[in-house]
């Protein structure tokens, strides 16, 4: 598939998001925060980093790039966004997934290999694994908190959109230990953990990651 | 030309770690008797009010902006003041310091 890897000022980790869709092997064109036009691509990544500086809110502003409302729009009609952890924000502030993330309840910045349960298999970024498996993948953050209030988890544990979760210590507050989510329709995920940092035995805790990457193929397959 | 005042609170129920921290600091700082510190964010905003127009249009747009920009309803509470007129005259509830318009 074509995957689009968006760009913002102050984004860290787009070139990491762009080998992973590739060696998940996926065609990757890069996608720049000021272009209002996603140029035909399938699908969709929103990368880490700390766009805008994370200036007001972490992706508050990013919100406003024009990409972004492109990327609203083809989310509505369907097509597979993945946002991980800066992305995952502006995901949230963009209202494409509920909640939002907050400062980490210890107030650090945490970074370590964190092993998640995978709690939904049947996204378009989730489909390579097993329901329930577990998997480890680098997870760094300083505001990866999840919260939302009472009722929509609730009605996220009901629906089973809670993606993925964290395994073992609490990381950073997350309430529910949730890490993961994805809208009503499933076809846009926010991810805290950093699964795009975990696709090579060279670097990284290993190649866990690399799943949310060809489960865009693994889907596609199975339809 | 007024002057108005977006004050940016997290809510309640969301918890405030950089509050908790300054609260902790201000215990090893000597002070006693603080029972809890929430740190918010203040917009001060100039508006533009065209000739004949009404203050109160510009403050429904500062709301507007409040809402979709300046405070995140999903974990914040937005308060809007208008703090002075060119006049210098106050509005709303928070017109302690509207004197230095």
């Amino acid at each position: 598939m074509r995957v689009g890897v968006v760009t913002f000022p102050g984004s860290l980790d787009d070139v990491d998001a762009q080998r992973a869709c590739r060696l998940a092997g996926h065609d990757v064109l890069a996608l720049w925060h000021g272009e209002p036009s996603l140029a035909g691509v399938d699908a969709v990544v929103l990368p880490g980093g700390f766009s805008y500086g994370d200036y007001l809110r972490c992706g508050a502003i990013s919100r406003f790039s024009p990409v972004m409302g492109a990327v609203v729009d083809a989310a509505r009609d369907g097509m597979p966004v993945l946002g991980i952890c800066n992305g995952f924000q502006i995901l949230c502030e963009s209202h494409l997934l509920p909640g939002a993330l907050v400062r980490n309840h210890h107030q650090r910045f945490v970074c370590r290999d964190q092993r998640l349960r995978i709690d939904n298999a049947t996204t378009p970024w989730t489909a390579s694994y097993e329901q329930g498996q577990e998997v480890v993948v680098p997870l760094k953050n300083g505001e990866g908190s999840y919260v939302a209030d009472a009722a929509t988890l609730d009605e996220l544990e009901a629906e089973g959109r809670v993606v993925a979760r964290y395994v073992g210590a609490d990381p950073n507050g997350s309430l529910r230990a949730i890490a993961g989510v994805t809208n009503a329709a499933g076809n846009v995920v926010g991810l805290m953990p950093h699964p795009e940092h975990a696709v090579e035995d060279l670097c990284g805790p290993g190649t866990d990651g690399l799943g949310f990457f060809t489960s865009l193929t693994a889907l596609a397959a199975a339809l | 030309m007024v002057r108005v005042v977006v004050d940016v609170m997290p809510k309640p129920e969301i918890l405030d770690p950089q509050g908790k921290a300054v609260a902790g600091a201000l215990a090893r700082l000597g002070v006693e008797g603080v029972a809890s510190v929430r740190q918010g964010k203040r917009f001060e905003i100039e508006v533009e009010v065209a000739e004949g127009a009404s203050v109160d249009e510009r403050t429904a747009e500062v709301e507007r902006m409040a809402a979709t920009l300046l405070a995140n309803p999903v974990i914040e509470d937005y308060r809007v003041s208008v703090l002075a007129d060119a006049a210098g005259r106050t509005h709303g509830t928070d017109g302690t310091d509207g004197t230095d318009a």
